[in-house]
């Protein structure tokens, strides 16, 4: 028996549907209901704050982010790997650093670096096999697992927040958390905004560890998050914004 | 057939030399591999035929559902809640990476790349 065209179509519809049907039934993952959810993660450093207590803290909030990475200390500067680390006003803010008098007012101020988890990441633009990817919540992702080392996104950060691994990790750790992978050789890593803290419902661990309250996390997607209040009462500015990719990381300076 | 003599020894020579590992093993049955199962608990994230066949899919699965989505729970054919991560679930019942995962991979000579980056249970106590 011939099976006719309009029988053939009517077929293949009902298979089409059916493979659909079932894929959107059988549910097999989820995410907590502890999870923080966010549309557009954001971070506010407020740099005063952190002038005023960097005698007491002793940049708490970059120990606790290295070790609850498996961040490695490598004492040679042209290879080391920082996911947030101290940097002065002039490196900070170039472009803004030629102005005397501002200069003057935030020699001694420290300023704190981490990925800027853009809204426009060149980064991902670049990269060749989606290693780095932008997160439905804002997050530029590093899905190390892809990364094949290119360093295409290393060149194409304006803002130097992403380190190469030169070496194997493992070697260079003098403490390690267990819940949580290090790298091998050839991988580019960065700061993730703690997405694996996010998904348990902390906060991330720069935040927590900062004992003056300088660090402000928060959804800038929603209205009613105390972010907003901060950053409408006070000055905020990013880093280079001229080049529009629209950093998502606000520094406090006024 | 040209010079048939000749090709038909050919032919059987590279036959033998073909199935060399079959007639160097030739009985010689060796052990199947035992991975160690964890005492404490007798069921896994599915059941153990399903976890033979399956688990590296799976964990690849997992891998992508969690980095790339965000997904944070892995729900079973019971229904049951898994927090998908190889170091923080499979390794804490599985508690030894050359216990568990080495002795098959060893035998069938697989070279899963895991333990390059994720930190395997017998290392930790290295820092501690």
């Amino acid at each position: 028996m011939a099976i006719n065209r309009r029988d053939f179509l009517k077929l293949g519809g009902l298979a089409v549907i059916s493979s659909v049907a079932s894929s959107a039934l059988a549910k097999n993952f989820t995410k907590g209901s502890e999870t923080l959810t966010g549309k557009r993660w954001v971070m506010v450093i407020d740099v005063l704050k952190c002038k005023e207590n960097s005698a007491m803290c002793v940049s708490k909030c970059v120990e606790a982010c290295h070790v609850v990475h498996n961040v490695p200390q490598i004492p040679d500067k042209k290879k080391e790997i920082k996911w947030i680390w101290e940097e002065k006003f002039q490196h900070a803010f170039p472009e803004l650093s030629t102005n005397r008098y501002l200069n003057e007012k935030f020699w001694d101020v420290p300023f704190l670096l981490l990925c800027n988890h853009c809204d426009e990441p060149p980064c991902v633009r670049v990269c060749p096999t989606q290693a780095t990817f932008k997160r439905y919540d804002g997050i530029v992702m590093m899905d190390f697992h892809r990364c094949i080392g290119c360093r295409f996104c290393m060149a194409a950060c304006p803002y130097g927040a992403r380190s190469f691994n030169w070496f194997d990790s493992k070697s260079y750790l003098t403490k390690v958390n267990p819940e949580y992978p290090a790298r091998s050789k050839g991988v580019v890593e960065k700061c993730t905004f703690c997405d694996e803290r996010l998904a348990e419902g902390k906060i991330p661990a720069c935040v927590e560890a900062c004992p003056g309250k300088a660090l402000h996390f928060g959804d800038l997607a929603n209205l009613n998050d105390p972010i907003h209040q901060i950053l409408k009462g006070r000055i905020a500015i990013r880093r280079k914004e001229a080049l529009t990719t629209k950093p998502s990381v606000y520094y406090l300076i006024g | 057939m040209h010079n048939s003599d000749k090709v038909i020894v050919g032919i059987i020579i590279f036959i033998l030399f073909f199935a060399m590992p079959f007639w160097l093993n030739f009985g010689k049955a060796k052990a199947l591999p035992k991975p160690e199962l964890p005492s404490d608990t007798k069921e896994c994230v599915e059941s153990r035929e399903y976890m033979r066949a399956y688990h590296m899919k799976m964990l690849l699965d997992w891998r992508d559902k969690k980095v790339r989505e965000g997904q944070v729970y892995y729900i079973n054919s019971q229904g049951k809640f898994f927090k998908m991560s190889l170091q923080n679930t499979c390794m804490k019942c599985h508690k030894s990476m050359e216990k568990f995962c080495d002795r098959c991979h060893k035998t069938a000579s697989a070279h899963p790349d895991c333990w390059n980056c994720h930190i395997k249970p017998e290392e930790v106590s290295k820092w501690q």
